[in-house]
């Protein structure tokens, strides 16, 4: 399913750069610019950062600043605490904290497998595949929210018999692309599950910060797994993930690079390795922990802003959306005609990828066509990220093109 | 009471044991934050918590950090970089319109304008552009394709994804890597990581640590026996060593690569770092191209370099590239991909990188201030590698190298036998024994030379050139003490 050697993959973000160049350079297209929602990145949507961390960065980068007049007073002061805490009072030194890397575990044979949801992101699938891990699919229930359930993951782990040997459970929670927030209930049998089946629970949570459905409340694997008392709490292996490129609604830094891993019930033994092992690596960008830092402890008051999303799409005929409850993502599902379908294999392409081309030559708007994150079978899917900024354009041309392209392939 | 229910986990034991991990991972290590400094820092907080000891501070000569141990960063580069952090200083009317020149043309490069995006994987494309501008005027106008730079987190991460593209096979077909011994330990573990062969080649101690190539044929004649050689790896000015390969000896390596058909990596990122007089920096692609078409077009090459060293020794904000030459386009096609699934390097630090690239220029207000703060930086440097060497070798039971370039001494230690006995009582190597006991007893952190490699029946200890002079004479001095009172006691 994840065949990642095809062409198809980055042939998308070259032909969106490649047209982002020509209107640069004043060539005539339907529009002027494009609108680039493939990423979960908002500042190249156009989201502001949030001022606070950046002046903190950037007094801590040029200490000079911490006597400027034209900083408040707890920038200044939130400088000299961060860069006590840099050996030599300088982020320009390295460190070593907590970081967010992948912890491999694999055997010769059989191999090591790993579940994972289906959508999912297609770092995390590219990733267990250059460890030479296999990845299991187990399918997110659309019909239901992406509600994941525990059948599926026993057919699963069924299906992993005579292939590998399944030792973790990869989760994303809130989801990507799909953008479901997990019910307490729904992670408490998730833990169970893991716990019966012996397996290591890797749960990405860098979305954390971002969910805005109504009724949903993010809640940590960590902090049910520690309520659900013994034997859970004390033997289950746990390793949850968290970065800045997602968290801190309204400061979305990627381009920082970092995050950190909390280990739960690791051995001992093994802890002494990781240790190893990212050290080795040298270490995290010191800028990018002081960002850490300020997300964890951020000034108060400071209102994270939600994000408001307009279901528009569920409007539009041939579109249908999960209500999109946290993450950065909307995943709607394309129900294309056969003579789509038939087109796009004549031209070699997987039918969304075909969609998403005509998306971004006619329309201008760069998204991820779903074959690249998992689908099941027959069924055709974009990933866009929701900025608020853009959401408007993105959607009037959307929908604008939608009604086009369904005319020209009913 | 068994230590599974001491540890608190059910009879079934955890997913995740020392038997069930990557083997591999077993046996990566990496001496530079070994447990040498794991002891170190133990002491610093017994020091904190009021513990008496016979010194005050624990000095870390372990690490090439030159910021950790006091050095001053660059101006411009910090103000560029303030800029790029928080736009609104270009408003700001003390920075000067060089530093906010750059800022505007780095920060038009990025998503949305913001150093916060996420980049191309491959990097920012002008900053290439520009890595690709200083190669060429750095090697005589030879000319250098920004589409085989590749910006990457420090140098290192370069390293691991070119091995990572190199390594492969079974049993006797599996890929060799021949690495210099002594080593930075950053090739030995990510060898060990990937399940590589390390092929050693061992550099000539009593010839100024230069390489021979008929050691080259020696260790690759050795190796075919059992793998596959197909990775050359320099480093060149050397870590731990500290030395500056001759323009000769550079072509001897290439000739041989091309003959032995391997791919060469170069190591170059002490480039700047270079002191001794008659030494000079020639990088490998230069002379590659100096070497004529029958070498340039065909000899496959990953040249690497970083912000960490040189003069700007900015170590946390992990900035770095490699050039590729004359790599198979599938392979980069691939390459790309491979890089693509990190998603970019820190942003930051490829801003860093640019002004690297792109210093102050003579006619700029900045320049004045740049070319003085570079010169202190690497006069200071010389003048310690002088020191170093200087001192150390009036020690008995120590000679030293000179430090040709780098930022490291790698000198040579005569353990008494009585020493080495009572190191292997205790399970430890000679050369850790030595190092913890210098550490416990005057509280200066260095790295074992076991942790780089060294032949057999030798022992060294790689220590930093670069706390303050007033400093390093200071370790210089309480190293000669010890190393009277360690002989007095094991004699």
């Amino acid at each position: 399913m994840w065949n990642m050697t095809q062409l198809e993959y980055g042939t998308l973000a070259r032909r969106a750069n490649q047209i982002k160049d020509e209107l640069r350079q004043g060539v005539r297209r339907p529009y002027k610019e494009v609108i680039d929602v493939f990423q979960g990145d908002l500042h190249k949507a156009g989201m502001k950062p949030l001022t606070f961390v950046r002046q903190v960065l950037a007094a801590c980068v040029y200490p000079p600043l911490i006597n400027s007049s034209n900083l408040p007073l707890d920038v200044r002061q939130r400088t000299q605490e961060e860069l006590r805490r840099c050996v030599g009072g300088s982020v320009g030194e390295g460190n070593v904290c907590g970081l967010m890397m992948w912890k491999k575990h694999e055997n010769a044979s059989p191999r090591t497998g790993v579940l994972i949801p289906v959508p999912c992101h297609n770092k995390t699938v590219l990733s267990i595949m250059q460890l030479g891990a296999v990845a299991v699919p187990y399918y997110l229930s659309e019909e239901q929210g992406w509600a994941l359930q525990v059948e599926e993951l026993q057919r699963a782990l069924e299906s992993a018999k005579g292939v590998c040997n399944p030792v973790a459970l990869y989760i994303i929670n809130p989801g990507n692309p799909a953008g479901y927030v997990q019910s307490q209930k729904s992670v408490q049998e998730v833990i169970r599950f893991a716990w019966e089946k012996r397996l290591f629970l890797l749960v990405d949570e860098v979305y954390q910060d971002c969910v805005y459905g109504e009724n949903c409340e993010f809640v940590s694997y960590k902090r049910t797994l520690s309520e659900m008392g013994p034997p859970f709490s004390g033997t289950v292996e746990l390793a949850s993930f968290h970065s800045v490129s997602k968290s801190f609604s309204g400061e979305y830094v990627c381009g920082l690079r970092a995050g950190y891993v909390e280990l739960v019930n690791l051995d001992p033994a093994v802890m002494k390795y990781i240790h190893t092992l990212f050290s080795k690596d040298s270490c995290e960008t010191v800028l990018g922990q002081i960002a850490l830092d300020l997300m964890m402890d951020p000034p108060k008051p400071g209102d994270p802003s939600y994000l408001l999303y307009k279901q528009v799409v569920n409007s539009l005929p041939g579109f249908s959306c999960s209500p999109i409850e946290g993450g950065l993502f909307a995943f709607p599902r394309l129900h294309l005609t056969p003579k789509a379908i038939q087109k796009a294999k004549e031209l070699g392409l997987q039918p969304d990828t075909f969609y998403c081309t005509r998306l971004l030559e006619e329309g201008g708007v760069f998204t991820g066509p779903g074959w690249e994150y998992g689908q099941k079978e027959g069924t055709y899917h974009i990933r866009y990220n929701t900025s608020r900024d853009v959401m408007e354009e993105l959607l009037r041309r959307l929908s604008s093109f939608h009604m086009t392209f369904m005319k020209d392939f009913s | 009471m068994s230590q599974q229910a001491v540890n608190g986990v059910s009879h079934r034991g955890r997913v995740l044991t020392l038997d069930s991990m990557n083997p591999n991972v077993k046996r990566v290590e990496y001496a530079v934050r070994g447990p040498i400094v794991q002891r170190a820092v133990q002491l610093e907080k017994e020091l904190k918590e009021g513990v008496k000891k016979p010194f005050t501070e624990v000095i870390k000569a372990n690490i090439g950090d030159a910021h950790a141990m006091g050095q001053k960063p660059i101006t411009f580069f910090r103000q560029v970089l303030a800029l790029c952090s928080y736009p609104a200083l270009l408003e700001d009317s003390k920075f000067p319109e060089d530093a906010k020149q750059r800022a505007r043309r780095i920060l038009e490069a990025c998503g949305g304008h913001s150093i916060g995006a996420y980049s191309a994987s491959q990097g920012i494309e002008c900053i290439r552009q520009d890595v690709a501008h200083y190669i060429e005027k750095r090697d005589g106008g030879i000319p250098s394709n920004p589409d085989n730079i590749y910006l990457s987190t420090g140098a290192s991460d370069a390293i691991v994804t070119i091995l990572k593209l190199l390594v492969c096979g079974e049993g006797r077909d599996r890929t060799g890597v021949m690495i210099s011994i002594p080593q930075y330990p950053l090739y030995s573990a990510a060898l060990a990581d990937l399940g590589a062969v390390q092929i050693n080649y061992y550099l000539d101690e009593d010839n100024c640590w230069s390489l021979n190539i008929t050691e080259l044929r020696r260790a690759l004649s050795a190796a075919r026996e059992h793998c596959n050689p197909r990775v050359l790896c320099i480093i060149n000015p050397g870590n731990p060593t500290g030395q500056v390969q001759s323009r000769q000896c550079i072509e001897d390596v290439i000739r041989f690569a091309k003959e032995e058909h391997l791919f060469l990596m170069a190591d170059e990122v002490y480039q700047d770092n270079v002191y001794a007089e008659g030494c000079q920096f020639h990088s490998f692609k230069k002379v590659l191209f100096e070497m004529g078409p029958e070498y340039s077009n065909t000899v496959e090459m990953a040249s690497f370099h970083s912000t960490s060293k040189c003069y700007m020794g900015e170590c946390g904000f992990r900035g770095g590239y490699m050039e590729v030459i004359n790599l198979d386009p599938e392979v980069k096609a691939q390459l790309i991909k491979l890089v693509s699934v990190r998603l970019c390097p820190p942003v930051p630090g490829q801003a860093l990188l640019d002004l690297v690239v792109n210093p102050p220029q003579p006619d700029e207000p900045s320049y004045a201030t740049f070319m003085k703060e570079r010169t202190a930086v690497l006069s200071a440097l010389a003048e310690k590698a002088r020191l170093t060497e200087q001192i150390f070798n009036t020690v008995p039971g120590i000679t030293c190298n000179p430090v040709q370039g780098a930022m490291y001494t790698f000198p040579r230690v005569t353990l008494p036998q009585k020493a080495i006995d009572k190191a292997k009582e205790l399970g430890l190597v000679p050369d850790m024994f030595y190092c913890m006991r210098l550490l416990d007893e005057e509280g200066i952190c260095l790295v074992p030379g076991s942790g780089f490699g060294q032949r057999e029946g030798t022992y060294h200890f790689r220590m930093t050139i670069l706390p303050p002079t007033e400093k390093l004479k200071v370790v210089l001095q309480k190293i000669q003490e010890f190393q009277l009172r360690f002989t007095q006691e094991f004699s």
